[in-house]
């Protein structure tokens, strides 16, 4: 690969990790509240069908964004209620939820299969080059000459961290799903964190949905999400529970995700389903290093995936 | 009743389905007192405070505070209150530092990080607190994690300081600093709440004692009017010897050798270093120190359940290292340790009795089907001798409180007839009169010739039941004493590792 060719490469791996980052994200708020959600999937089909179907007929990107967004957190909030209000399974309910999110997808997109994106949102979701950022040789190409939802990504990464680490509410959402209990004692309204950050949470993978199909592709196809919010769910631990290196590690697999495509060129002697392969496969050894190499300071929120009772202690 | 209450509770009821835990309760605790709260588990001691803190509502009553009616529907209500609860099983945040933990769930404070270290650092001056802000929970002892959890009250504003069971973690040491925090607090004016069932403690630090017996308030008396034995009938209802008997036996031959045993655990930290010592026949040895000093491994390491690196155990001379314990049962060693949630170890909660015998002694019956006739038998005869409370040996384990549980595990271990008994925390949890019914079969084991290994908590206990006491500091024997000549301060300064004794 000579220079073009790697930052070519490099620039589809941002775009093709900028899905994989917003539902990343919202599974990192999600999970600090103590909640394991494995309705990414179900979530991000929600966005993208939810959100293709406003820009095809209203034509509105920021219209088609918003619907998106509400469609996310519409789909996180049924979660939200049988796990927080209900106390359900955290693990069955999630499941549930990509079920859900699927035959929603399904369901609602069936007459647009084979629809594109029309013109005047494709062209607003154009690249912007940044005015001097743009400008750095080599990365600027990568990084800040892209669409507007790439910007947003980064915007959305620096709040995640300085509500995470900077601020008072970010240190009790992370006491309560450190300890619920000790959170409780401390006067902190579990319920209502929870429910906030699980309706961001799914907000965001609503928005990784409609960057596939508004942005991506940009058309509508079934199955435009394609079991990259399972990928999510490994990226939380891989980035282990940390918005900024989730940038890294979501163009990681934005790259191994479209590696296969990019080798077909040279002409490779290795079989295309070895490269789709990839991306999954690094998943696996990814959970496996996590379970090997553990620290103190890595580990996941103690209390994630377990229904909080008060009386019941 | 006292005019200057600060806090009242009048007429408290409250019930759980159909167990009333607390009936019709007065109390009343005023500024610059230490008042105790003494009761057997199971008397109603937590729930009463808990209403307080805000974890229940009551079901009728009224709680007043300085005067005011007061409604707490949520801990947050309790804060705004003035109530700082001190639970006993800290609600801190492992992975938070002393600060984080401090900070976390206060809105009203918009002081920097800078100005909020100097208000703390003046509250510790003022009290005499004093822990590193920037150290994580996890690294703290249970002394410093008490501290940082007062500190947390305290910063929040509290007038009403409740803790409850707060020396049951503790070394003497640590014991004797917080009672000197407890006094500041009293000097400065709070009103201060100790729930308790160690009388000696009740003595020490209380101007006034409330006794709780079912739920009820059966006395509330002044700590200098009052003496052990008059608390310890109004607590149990009956008189009872305050001094647990330890049978007089000459110790026999040597059933369990233990030499320069080193084990690691799966993070490579060195978890049991150089341990030896002999167990003999007619004798009760006891295993003191702070939780996490090796006691668990030990134990483990005994029945065949913990890798050993290098040193050797031997029962009657065989070799067991390296043994199954399946092989190291047969050989007539038994172990029971009950952990902090009572259920972890040796019994399946959701079996009755009967199958839970079955699961150890009976296991290597003939044939493709359970006959389990003998295990019937074991678990009427366990019911039988050991006084346990329930409806039927098909009732599931879990059903039974904690003290039957307890029971039905020692007795299966018991009824196995073992030449060593491992016992590791069997009066965890117990009330008085529980506990002295283990002490008893132990004693009984002892007379019968049984190698008997106590791993305790309570040094009273350890000083009066065993005939010599082993300490353990951070996966090494500190020391071995004899027991008839010990005292809690020498085995507490061993325990963190300032002496170091052999007898």
């Amino acid at each position: 690969m000579n220079l073009t060719n790697l930052q070519l490469f490099l620039s589809a791996a941002v775009i093709a990790g900028t899905p994989l980052l917003f539902a990343t994200l919202g599974e990192i708020i999600t999970e600090k509240a103590g909640n394991l959600n494995l309705g990414i999937e179900g979530m991000m089909l929600m966005g993208a069908v939810v959100g293709f179907i406003t820009a095809y007929n209203q034509g509105n990107p920021i219209l088609a964004l918003i619907a998106a967004f509400l469609a996310g957190a519409f789909g996180s909030l049924i979660y939200a209620f049988l796990t927080v209000s209900l106390r359900v399974n955290h693990e069955v309910s999630g499941l549930a939820l990509t079920t859900f999110g699927t035959g929603f997808a399904g369901f609602l997109g069936q007459a647009y299969v084979g629809k594109v994106v029309p013109g005047n949102v494709r062209q607003a979701f154009g690249n912007i080059k940044i005015p001097l950022l743009g400008d750095i040789p080599f990365i600027g190409e990568i990084l800040f000459n892209k669409d507007p939802m790439v910007y947003l990504s980064y915007i959305v990464v620096i709040i995640i961290g300085i509500y995470l680490y900077r601020t008072r509410k970010g240190l009790n959402l992370k006491a309560i799903g450190e300890n619920p209990a000790a959170a409780d004692a401390a006067g902190i309204n579990i319920s209502l964190y929870k429910y906030v950050n699980i309706l961001i949470g799914g907000a965001l993978c609503g928005l990784g949905g409609a960057y596939l199909s508004l942005i991506y592709v940009p058309a509508w196809q079934e199955s435009v999400v394609a079991g990259r919010g399972w990928i999510a769910v490994a990226l939380v631990i891989f980035v282990t529970w940390n918005p900024y290196k989730a940038i890294a590690g979501a163009y990681l697999f934005g790259g191994l995700d479209i590696l296969g495509f990019r080798l077909q060129k040279f002409q490779l002697n290795i079989p295309q389903y070895f490269l789709d392969m990839l991306p999954y496969a690094a998943t696996i050894i990814i959970l496996v290093i996590a379970s090997v190499k553990r620290s103190k300071k890595n580990l996941p929120p103690q209390s994630m995936g377990i229904p909080y009772f008060r009386e019941n202690r | 009743m006292n005019d200057q209450a600060y806090v009242r509770f009048h007429n408290i009821v409250k019930k759980f389905g159909t167990v009333v835990a607390n009936d019709s309760i007065d109390l009343d605790v005023q500024r610059g007192e230490i008042l105790a709260i003494l009761g057997e588990n199971g008397s109603g001691k937590s729930t009463l405070m808990n209403m307080l803190s805000g974890i229940y509502m009551p079901d009728s009553g009224s709680i007043t505070i300085d005067g005011k009616p007061a409604v707490i529907r949520s801990p947050k209500d309790s804060i705004k209150l003035g109530i700082g609860m001190i639970h006993q099983h800290f609600k801190l945040i492992d992975r938070f530092t002393g600060y984080q933990n401090i900070m976390t769930g206060i809105t009203s404070n918009t002081l920097g990080y800078k100005k909020s270290v100097k208000k703390i650092t003046e509250l510790m001056d003022k009290y005499e607190l004093h822990i590193d802000l920037d150290k994580y929970v996890y690294d703290m002892s249970v002394g410093e994690k008490q501290t940082l959890e007062i500190i947390k009250v305290m910063f929040r504003g509290a007038e009403v300081l409740i803790l409850d069971e707060p020396t049951a973690v503790l070394t003497p040491e640590e014991i004797t600093k917080l009672f000197v925090i407890l006094r500041n607090m009293r000097k400065a004016g709070h009103a201060i709440i100790i729930i308790t069932h160690k009388l000696n403690e009740v003595m020490e630090i209380s101007d006034r004692v409330t006794v709780l017996r079912k739920g009820k308030n059966v006395g509330t008396l002044n700590t200098n009017q009052t003496n052990i034995l008059e608390l310890t009938e109004l607590m149990v209802g009956r008189p009872m010897e305050p001094i647990i008997r330890r049978v007089e036996c000459e110790p026999g031959d040597v059933y369990l050798s233990v030499e320069d045993v080193t084990a690691y655990n799966h993070e490579g930290i060195k978890v049991l270093d150089n341990i030896s010592f002999e167990l003999s026949s007619h004798e009760i040895v006891g295993v003191a120190g702070v939780a996490g000093s090796g006691q668990r491994e030990l134990c483990e390491v005994i029945a065949g359940l913990y890798p050993v690196k290098k040193g050797s155990v031997s029962c009657m001379n065989q070799e067991i290292v390296g043994k199954t314990p399946g092989e190291i049962i047969k050989m007539g060693v038994s172990m029971s340790f009950i952990p902090e949630d009572r259920l972890g170890m040796g019994l399946v909660s959701s079996m009755d009795i009967t199958d839970n015998m079955l699961l150890k002694t009976y296991r290597d019956g003939k044939g493709l089907f359970i006959n389990r006739n003998p295990a019937r038998e074991m678990a009427r005869n366990i019911v039988k001798k050991m006084d346990i409370v329930t409806p039927g040996i098909s009732t599931p384990v879990s059903k039974l409180s904690g003290g039957n549980i307890q029971k039905v595990l020692l007795g299966r271990e018991i009824e196995s007839n073992p030449k060593v008994l491992v016992t590791a925390y069997a009066v965890r949890g117990l009330d008085i009169g529980a506990s002295y019914t283990i002490y008893d079969m132990l004693n009984k084991q002892k007379e019968k010739g049984v190698a008997v290994l106590y791993i305790g908590e309570d040094l009273d206990t350890l000083i009066q039941l065993c005939d010599r006491i082993i300490v353990m500091f951070s996966g090494k024997i500190a020391g071995i004493v004899d027991a008839r000549n010990a005292t809690k301060e020498q085995l507490g300064l061993m325990m963190t590792g300032k002496v170091m004794m052999y007898v």
